[in-house]
Order: C-alpha cells, then structure tokens, then sequence
C-alpha cells in the first residue's frame, strides 16, 4: 500500500464500526421508499385500466413533474415506483453520504480527534480514503437493498437493477461533492450547509428542468439518475455521468486537501474583533449570533425553492387537463386548481421549513454536549432564561424561512405571469402553514427536555409527516393515521381559508408541547 | 415544586461552602458518595484526588447544573439549584476543559460572559488580558487548551465576586503564565475573596492552599490544613550508628526497617519521630538524613493505598 495510504484498512473498520446503525437504518429507510411505492400502486389501482386512466392524468401535471421528475411509463408498476421514489431517493442517498462524509473529516478536525489519528502510522489520504470506502459500502447496501427489494417484489430485473445502480451511483457523486465541500471551510457547520446546498440544488436544477428548461436537469445528478429510465427503456450510459462527476469531484477534493493545512480552511482565518459588539450582551444575542448564518441560509434555500416553484406560474391550469383523478390528486380536490397547486408547494415548504425547526430546536443539546451551556449558566443567566433564547430564535427563524418561502413563490409566479400584484400574496399563506412546523419543533423540544440523549428521535415526526404526505393517498391510510401529521389538520391554504380553530388549536398544543419539554429541561442535569 | 430532596441550607454555619453527606449518581454509578466539604470564609481550599473521583461533579452540583440525590449543600448561605442564577452573581467558574464558541473571538467571549455575570469592569478586564498574554482577536477553534483557559480565567477573575470554583483551571498554562495566576488568587484572597481550587499541581497547592480536602471515591477521605496532614504522614530517615539499634524493629510506628549493620534506614509516622530518634541517640548518631514528607506522599498514599491504608 502507498505511504499516503497506510492505515486506510484500520481507519476504515472503525469508521464502519462507528456507521454501522446508521447504514442498516438508511438502507432499510430507502429500500422501504422504493418499495412501498410498488404495493402502494398495486393497493391502489384495481385494474390496468384505472392505471391507465390515473397515468394519463399525472403525466401532464407540472406540479407532479416539478417535485417527482418526467413522467415516463407512468401506466406500469415499475414506471411509478421510478418516478415517484427516485428523486427523493437519491435526495436521501446525498444525505446519508453528507453525513458520513461529514462526520469523518471535518467534524474530526475540529473536534481535534483527527489529529490524534494523524500521529500515529498513518498516511496523509488515509483518513478521506476510509471516508470514502465507508461511504462507498453505505451506498452499496443502499443500492443494493433498493434493487434487491424490487427484483423480489417482484419487477423486472433489469430495470430494478438500474434504479438500485444509478441510487449507488448518485449517492456516491454527492459523497464526492461533500467530500469537497469538506476541504472548503474549518467550520464543520459551514461545511454541512455547503454540502445540503449542492443536494438541494441539485434537486430545483432538475424541478426546473423538467418543467420547462431541459438543460437545466442535465446539469443536476438526479437528472442523470433519472435520465437512466428505469422501467421506460433502461439505458446505462447516464451512469457513466455520474461515474464521471464521482471521479472529478474526488480529484478536485484530494487537490484541496493536498495544499491546505489540516484543521485548516482554504483560507487562513482572520482574526476577530477584540472587543464584543453590542448584541453578545445577552442569551438571546448570544444565540442569534450563533444562529444567524443558519437561519440565514436556510432562508436563501427557501427562497430560492419558492422562486422555483413560482415559476410553474398558471402552467398547472392548462396542464391538469380535464381528468378528474388528476385534479383530485394534485389540487387536494380542490375547485380552483393553481390555488390547489400552490397549496401543495407551500406545504412542501412548511416540510422543509420543518427540516430548520427540528434542527434548531436541538441546537441547546449541542451547546450542551460541547460545554458551552455550562460556561453560560454558571452566570446569572437561568436555565430558563438560556432556553426561551433558543425558543425566541427558533420560532421568529421558522416565520422567517416561511415568510421568504411565499416571498419567493410569488416573485416567481409574478415574473412568470407577469402580475405584479402576486408578489406578496403568498407570504401570508406561507406563514399560515407555521403552526404545524411549531408543532414539530416543539415535540423535537420535549426530547431535548426528556431524553436528551435521543435527539434523533425528534426527526421522526417529520418523517411521519413527509410519508404520511406522499404515501398517505396512495394507500389510503386511515384518517387517524394521517392526523399523527400535524399538517393533515390544516387546510389546504390558499386554496381554502385559513381555520382560525385549527391555528389555534395547533399553536396550543406547541405551545403546550414546547412548555412541558421546557419545564423537564429546567429540572434535569446539564451535559 | 421540587420533590426530589435536594440541597436544603445547612442551619447555623456561614461558610461559603458546606456539603453534608452528598450523594449523587449517574444510572448505576456512585459519583458522589456521601461527601463532605467546607469551605470557609477568605481561604483557599484545595480540592485533591485521583481523576474520576468526583471533584468536577461537586463543583458541578455546586453551579446547579446537577442536582443532588441526597445531602445538603449550601453555597454563599443558598440552595444552588434552587436559587441558581442569583447565587451565581457572587461567583465565578473555571472549568478544567473550556470550550468556547469556535467563531467568536476570544474577546467576545471575555466581554459576553463578564456582561453575563453582571457586568465587568473594563480596565480590570484589558490589565488581565495584558497580564497573560492574551490575543483576544483569535477565534475560539484557534486557540490552544491554555489559552481558552486564560480567557476563562480572565473572565472570571475580571468579575466583581466573593467565590470562584476553579475546576483544574491552570492545566494547560506554561509557568511563567502559574506564577501570575497565583499571584492573581492571592490578590484575590487578601481583598477577601474565597477561593475552591482543585488542582492536581501540588506546588500551586502547596503554595496557595491554607487547607486541604481530598476526596476518593465520591468521599472526603482526609481534610485539614497541609501541617495537619502532613502530621498523618511518615519522615524517611538514614543514619549511620556508633551500634547496632536493636530496639528499633518493635518501636511502634516505625516502618520499611532495613539495618546493615550500623547503617538504618526507615520511615516513621511523624507523631513517632522523637522516640525513634531517642533510639537513634542511645546507639550513638554519626551521620543522620531525616526527610519531611513530601506532598507527593501525602497524595500517593492517598490517591494509590486504600482510602483507610
């Protein structure tokens, strides 16, 4: 083995011992996605017939198109399960590999542990390769767990092999991109949200593609991977793309890392003010300052996201066509369908806003873990008053988010359309959608209260809601099951009128929720 | 609403710091044993024992961010968990592994976490800051152990307080940066200040502390000052004899005998020494090297041996 690669073999069975859940998990988890949709469709259609008749209808809806990617072979079994899991899949495939690139590179050097390994016998590549490898066998499990689970259901070989290859494949090109975004700044938090904005990117790229600028999904790997059309002509050279990428965002990543410092950023670290400024006076200054490029990049990406979905503008109209399946489906039965439309794309973004509020809301256990909380509470600042700052930035960063989320729906849809007038008409209606991420965050509060151990936990209700989302028509989940999501409760704002009684019933319980998490805090131990 | 029972004020005692019989447990570990520690008025208390003893959970419990199982405890005459934020007015914390914000500059952490305590003084805080040698401009990710922990220490010896619990709080600074926070507690002390060091530089401890309490095991197993402790240990003494001594090997107290010939050599208790000596003078002395305990004694038999060796 080359000398800048000594100790790879080692590195790389701890890493593997330290990942080992969460691959297991992941697999299952995307493995589940694909294959749920296959009996989801078969639950759902009785006959080929009905099929039919719904394909035909969701082949021509932008808003489908937009969130899911071209429709092609939307009449087969295996055409909708391509369709309906690939982008997300490959969007949890780059999240898995984010997170397994992230947290054996740069999260390793700042926390100093790397340097520990770099002592001892082992070679400068040696680190990033065991990364690699490891996020490799992740991928691997996950495609192959996807193919696998298809091949059995079961669908034709071939083709299920494909959709499995191409999620290997993608995951391993957003492993590549993190790997990069990992070489760019010291700060592991910054290289996180470097690494999310490639996968988020990468997903608006082929939304807006497919819609109206094919260009545009030929710049994104989820394009590529949904360029390989599983289950409507498999072909195999939009594999060799992301292959291809793989390749040039690994060179890339092994260049920077070549000529940087470890521990370092690409660039030196300017000294900071020595003196603090007016707003680190108090915890919730504090907290803001800590918070701010977080909530401030997650406002640019909903942003951004809104803009993308504005831009459909009142192409939905004319494309949903006189089917009623069609209608139903897409505008949530729903008489005029662009508020329909615009209904699902803001509860997309309240989804995705959700995504903030957990995270947000479990930035105090992570203050706690790394000492920070025990600095400031030996000061007369109180547990409560510590935690309410972390409960003001929340709350205040999700209006935030959702209120640049409608901003950017309608600075797209007026740019589309050309009616100035809808620039701000859906920061309202986005900001409608705020209660039942409160919820979410609130109960991500109460594990941070409870369990603070089991952070990850919090995560779940999310998941339940986004499934609850997707999958709950589809297969037609009781309503009781559907009304776990908080967002099941809400009315399909702006095509409906807001319900001040669900507002406030929701606001309630978060509050509620948020408080008994508060109150556990303040009486448990800290760290 | 508290049930759990936790420290209630110990009645008739004005000490900063009393604990009774503190227990405190993490699942089905005793971190805290029954310990009992006071700190009076206007010393500095040092604060011994092996690393996982228990010395950072008590001072923990003592900031309120634990709360006790069973035991009293009273800080500055209040209930630490209960009366956390306002007790912490009158004090000041360095912990042993300080971890700052890796983005804010060492300044703003100095700056946030004095306005935090209420306030600080800004011509004590730039002579401090001048007195260690301290880049406040750096960011937090860049800055050695030693130096987070001086702006730790600035921060809070900057602070107007009458406490400070200091958790192994010069572990990482070179000596030139020891003498001046020495010099720094002494000061402390003489304007009245009281001090809880826990340390395991047994210079710093021997030059600062008045009094001494060690803990094992989650328990105090010696406390007093340094003479009384060093009363309990044993001198190591070499002579060489006029005779033989045979009455030595039964005196009581007298340990590790090796006698070749007239030469002996042996350690006793020290309340043993003068009768070990009278034996010594009886045989006839010609040359004799008698060595006071070392604190490093001290602490060997009590961090190594069984607490009741």
């Amino acid at each position: 083995m080359p000398e800048v690669a000594a100790g790879t073999g080692t590195l790389l069975r701890a890493a593997l011992r330290r990942d080992r859940w969460l691959i297991l998990w992941w697999s299952l988890g995307i493995s589940a996605l694909y294959w749920s949709q296959a009996v989801g469709i078969d639950g759902l259609y009785a006959s080929q017939a009905e099929l039919d008749v719904a394909a035909a209808s969701m082949g021509e809806n932008t808003a489908m198109i937009a969130m899911a990617g071209p429709a092609r072979a939307l009449d087969t079994v295996g055409g909708q399960v391509a369709w309906q899991s690939s982008a997300f899949g490959a969007i949890a495939a780059g999240l898995m590999s984010m997170s397994i690139v992230m947290r054996h590179t740069r999260t390793e050097e700042e926390t100093g542990r790397d340097e520990l390994v770099r002592a001892s016998a082992v070679g400068r590549l040696a680190p990033v390769l065991a990364t690699l490898l490891a996020a490799l066998v992740a991928n691997v499990a996950v495609g192959t767990a996807t193919a696998a689970s298809l091949v059995v259901y079961p669908l034709a070989a071939a083709d299920s092999i494909a959709l499995g290859l191409g999620l290997t494949l993608v995951g391993l090109c957003f492993t590549g991109t993190a790997l990069v975004a990992a070489q760019i700044s010291a700060s592991a938090r910054t290289c996180y949200g470097l690494a999310g904005l490639v996968i988020g990117a990468s997903y608006a790229l082929r939304a807006v593609g497919d819609v109206s600028a094919p260009a545009l999904t030929w710049a994104s790997p989820i394009g590529w991977y949904q360029g390989m059309h599983a289950f409507s002509g498999v072909r195999w050279w939009p594999a060799l793309l992301l292959v291809g990428a793989t390749a040039l965002t690994l060179a890339l990543a092994s260049a920077l890392l070549q000529r940087r410092d470890i521990g370092a950023g690409l660039r030196a670290a300017r000294p900071g003010p020595a003196r603090a400024g007016q707003l680190l006076s108090s915890p919730l200054g504090l907290v803001w300052r800590l918070q701010r490029p977080t909530v401030l990049g997650w406002t640019a990406g909903l942003w951004l996201t809104g803009l993308a979905y504005g831009t459909i503008g009142d192409d939905v109209e004319s494309l949903l066509g006189d089917n009623e399946t069609t209608v139903e489906l897409m505008t949530q039965g729903l008489a005029d369908p662009v508020a329909g439309f615009y209904a699902t794309a803001l509860l997309m973004l309240a989804l995705i806003t959700s995504g903030f509020a957990i995270s947000s809301a479990l930035r105090p256990r992570a203050e706690e873990e790394a000492g920070h909380a025990e600095l400031l509470l030996a000061t007369i600042v109180s547990r409560r008053r510590w935690l309410a700052s972390y409960v003001v930035v929340t709350v205040g960063g999700v209006l935030l988010v959702l209120a640049a989320g409608g901003l950017g729906t309608g600075i797209g849809y007026a740019l589309v359309t050309g009616d100035g007038g809808a620039v701000l008409e859906y920061v309202g209606p986005a900001l409608a959608y705020a209660p039942p991420v409160l919820v979410l965050s609130a109960l991500a509060r109460l594990v941070h209260g409870v369990l603070p151990r089991l952070g990850v936990l919090a995560w779940l209700p999310l998941i339940g809601a986004v499934v609850v989302m997707l999958l709950g028509p589809v297969l037609r989940m009781p309503g009781w099951v559907q009304g776990f999501s908080p967002f099941h409760h809400l009315p399909a704002i702006p095509a409906e009128d807001v319900s001040v009684g669900v507002t406030l019933a929701l606001l309630a319980v978060a509050t509620l929720v948020s408080f008994v998490g508060q109150f556990a805090f303040w009486r448990r131990d800290i760290g | 609403m508290r049930t759990a029972p936790t420290g209630a004020s110990v009645p008739g005692v004005d000490a900063p710091i009393v604990i009774q019989g503190l227990v405190k447990t993490f699942g089905s570990t005793r971190a805290l044993d029954g310990l009992d520690l006071e700190v009076r008025a206007g010393e500095v208390h040092g604060f011994l024992g092996p690393n996982g003893a228990g010395k950072s959970t008590a001072i923990r419990v003592l900031l309120g961010l634990l709360r006790s199982d069973a035991g009293a405890v009273s800080l500055l005459g209040g209930d630490p968990w209960r009366d956390a934020a306002a007790l912490h007015r009158r004090l000041a914390y360095v912990p042993g592994d300080v971890s700052l914000w890796p983005n804010l500059s060492g300044g703003e952490c100095l700056d946030l976490l004095g306005r935090l305590r209420g306030g600080l003084d800004p011509v004590r805080r730039d002579a401090l800051v001048e007195r260690f040698g301290l880049d406040p401009t750096k960011r937090g990710r860049s800055y050695s152990k030693g130096n987070r922990q001086k702006v730790a220490l600035v921060a809070a010896l900057a602070a107007d307080v009458e406490l400070l619990l200091l958790d192994e709080p010069t572990s990482g600074l070179d000596p030139l940066m020891e003498a001046e926070f020495q010099a720094c507690v002494r000061e402390f002390r003489d304007a009245g200040g009281t001090v809880l060091l826990s340390s395991h530089i047994l210079a710093e401890v021997e030059s600062l502390c008045e009094r001494v309490s060690i803990i094992r095991d989650g328990r105090v197993v010696e406390a007093g000052t340094l003479a009384e402790l060093r009363h309990l240990t044993r001198t190591s003494v070499t002579a060489e004899l006029e005779r033989p001594a045979p009455d030595l090997a039964g005196l009581p107290g007298v340990h590790d005998l090796v006698a070749e010939g007239e030469r002996v050599q042996f350690e006793v208790d020290t309340a043993q020494t003068g009768a070990a000596l009278g034996v010594l003078v009886q045989a006839g002395v010609r040359t004799l090297t008698a060595q006071p305990p070392t604190l490093e004694d001290l602490f060997l038999r009590h961090y190594g041996d069984a607490p009741d060796a």
